[in-house]
């Protein structure tokens, strides 16, 4: 839910223009795995600007808390220790959360009427209100983002806080980064920075460094600079892209098709009886034997 | 008798004994006394059950599918209602549709004689005579069906794995995604069964109310199904 109303460039089931007279820069988010320590301030950050209290859950086992994305943990650090052929063991640790994709595959999917809007700064945000609590957001997302509330049904996740935003303020887990690990700005500046921190880190060795801001999903607002390059190792998939099943369920074409068989339905039923006519026994004259 | 206004096809000679399954209400006065029953009132029930499911799963489906429709859901109140209440719906279609279809299926396996049937159907529907059919259903008849029978389990697994919040879950991403499209695609085809399944009912006069109050006319039991009014219409009433 946010505040802007006149700078939307996408709306969920919508076939008309949103109203977009206004126009703001690419904004992004950097996240740089580099530089986390793994100290969840930006969780602590998140919950406490917007003001939401997850269940005490279980622990399975590693530092994962809450262990997953929930309807009230909408960014959740993810540990993983890796053994790496040149590098030894490593503790990788991958901020999760929306990565706000300039092609969103959950806005395609949904079915509600601006239930999921993009903002023209590159947000994409969830309107609460509007939503239906049917799931589909989940289905349309390439990186399993959307998390349901257990009792109200409606979807959630993280907002780049398209609130802070709106009156220029940077999101709240920015903020609270002790490390500099996350920056926010303008899209093309975080890249620039990370572009930068690419040179450094294969200064230190680093060679296979790259930024994740993948093309399948037309770039994403939320840019992560992975150590080891490979995003497998981070759970990313290396080549993001909405899934061509959604693609298809979701096309113009397919919906174009489903109400061109139900028109023909009705046009082949109404010239066949103008054509024909009834088939009415009861009216024939009688046959031999009747 | 209770037939003095009835429309007469046939006199009924005095004294013989009332048909058998002749109309138990006094208003039903348009049946006349050597009417062929087809549907018991059980099987018209369960049809017609199938039918309003039917139409409620359609329109709210058709709400999700496209956009344009979208208004069609504020017919059940809100939105979010809807998306609830589909599944549930879907899930008194599947009982009520296996409840009927099962009465049916024997009366439903292919014949010899449905290939005769079959070739000579567009000449039929073309208004040329209609190929002997034996059984009490001709070869569309089955075919709609079996193909029915094929859609709503189709649509009834499909639409099972995309159920939030009770099911989904528990089902992988790419499981909800092929059950998203599939469920849509076997929707469609479905829609195209039932519109050529309403169609012919209206088309072959009689037929409809068959399906609403039981009976056929001798000669429509003659014309269309031959081989069923041989085997059950001429024992069932005096003649
Ligand atoms: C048999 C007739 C049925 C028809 C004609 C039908 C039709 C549809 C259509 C057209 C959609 C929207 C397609 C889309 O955009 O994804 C849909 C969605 C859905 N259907 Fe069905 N459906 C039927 C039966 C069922 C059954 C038996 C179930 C299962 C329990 C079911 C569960 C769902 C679910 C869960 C959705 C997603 C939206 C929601 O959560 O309500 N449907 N259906
Ligand atoms: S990451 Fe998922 S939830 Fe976020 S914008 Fe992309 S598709 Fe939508
Ligand atoms: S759950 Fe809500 S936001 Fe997600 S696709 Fe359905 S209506 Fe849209």
């Amino acid at each position: 839910m946010a505040l802007e109303s006149l700078d939307i460039r996408r709306r969920s089931a919508s076939q008309t223009r949103a109203p977009d007279v206004r126009k703001h820069t690419e904004v992004a988010k950097l996240i740089d795995i580099s530089r986390c320590i793994g100290c969840k301030a930006c969780q602590a950050a998140c919950m406490e600007w917007n003001d939401l209290r997850d269940e005490v859950g279980l622990t399975n086992g590693t530092y994962n808390n809450p262990i997953e994305l929930t309807d009230r943990s909408w960014t959740v650090m993810r540990f993983y220790e890796e053994e790496l052929a040149d590098k030894g063991l490593q503790w990788l640790i991958v901020k999760d959360g929306c990565l706000h994709c300039a092609d969103p595959g959950c806005l395609k999917a949904c079915p509600a009427p601006g239930a999921i809007v993009q903002y023209s700064n590159g947000i994409v945000d969830f309107q609460q209100d509007n939503c239906i609590g049917c799931g589909y957001c989940q289905t349309g997302c390439p990186f399993n983002i959307p998390r349901y509330g257990v009792t109200d049904g409606k979807a959630y996740k993280c907002t780049l806080c398209s609130d802070r935003v709106g009156v220029g303020l940077e999101p709240a887990c920015i903020k609270t980064c002790p490390t500099q690990a996350l920056s926010f700005g303008t899209k093309e500046d975080m890249i620039d920075i990370a572009n930068a921190r690419l040179v450094d880190l294969k200064e230190r060795g680093f060679d296979k460094a790259a930024v994740y801001d993948p093309s399948g999903v037309g770039g994403t607002h939320v840019v992560y600079v992975m150590p080891h390059g490979d995003p497998a190792l981070y759970r990313m998939p290396r080549e993001a892209s909405i899934s061509p099943l959604v693609g298809l369920w979701r096309s113009g074409f397919a919906r174009t098709l489903g109400v061109l068989t139900m028109v023909s339905v009705v046009v082949a039923g109404f010239f066949h009886w103008m054509k024909v006519g009834p088939v009415d026994p009861d009216a024939l004259p009688p046959r031999e034997g009747e | 008798m209770a037939n003095e206004t009835q429309r007469s096809v046939t006199s009924t000679p005095v004294g013989a004994r009332p048909p058998e399954r002749a109309p138990r209400h006094e208003f039903a006065t348009t049946r006349p006394p050597d009417a062929v029953q087809r549907y018991s009132t059980g099987e018209r029930l369960t049809h017609w059950a199938v039918a309003l499911a039917y139409t409620v799963l359609f329109l709210s489906g058709l709400a999700l599918f496209h956009p344009f429709f979208y208004w069609i859901s504020f017919l059940f109140g809100t939105p979010t209602f809807m998306r609830i209440l589909h599944p549930f719906i879907g899930v008194a279609l599947g009982i009520l549709f296996f409840a009927y279809a099962a009465r049916l299926w024997r009366e439903n396996l292919f014949s010899a004689a449905d290939r005769l049937w079959l070739r000579r159907m567009f000449a039929y529907m073309n208004g040329r005579e209609e190929a002997r059919v034996e059984g009490k259903y001709n070869a569309g008849q089955k075919a709609m069906y079996w193909s029915m029978i094929i859609m709503v389990v189709g649509l009834l697994v499909t639409g099972i794995f995309i159920w939030r919040p009770y099911i989904a879950p528990a089902v992988p991403l790419l499981g909800r995604r092929i059950a998203a499209v599939i469920h849509v695609i076997f929707a469609f085809i479905m829609f195209v069964g039932i519109g050529i399944h309403i169609y012919a009912a209206v088309w072959t006069r009689g037929s409809m109310r068959a399906m609403t109050q039981g009976w056929v006319s001798r000669r429509w039991a003659r014309y269309h199904h031959p081989g069923w009014y041989d085997r059950v219409a001429r024992k069932e009433t005096v003649r």
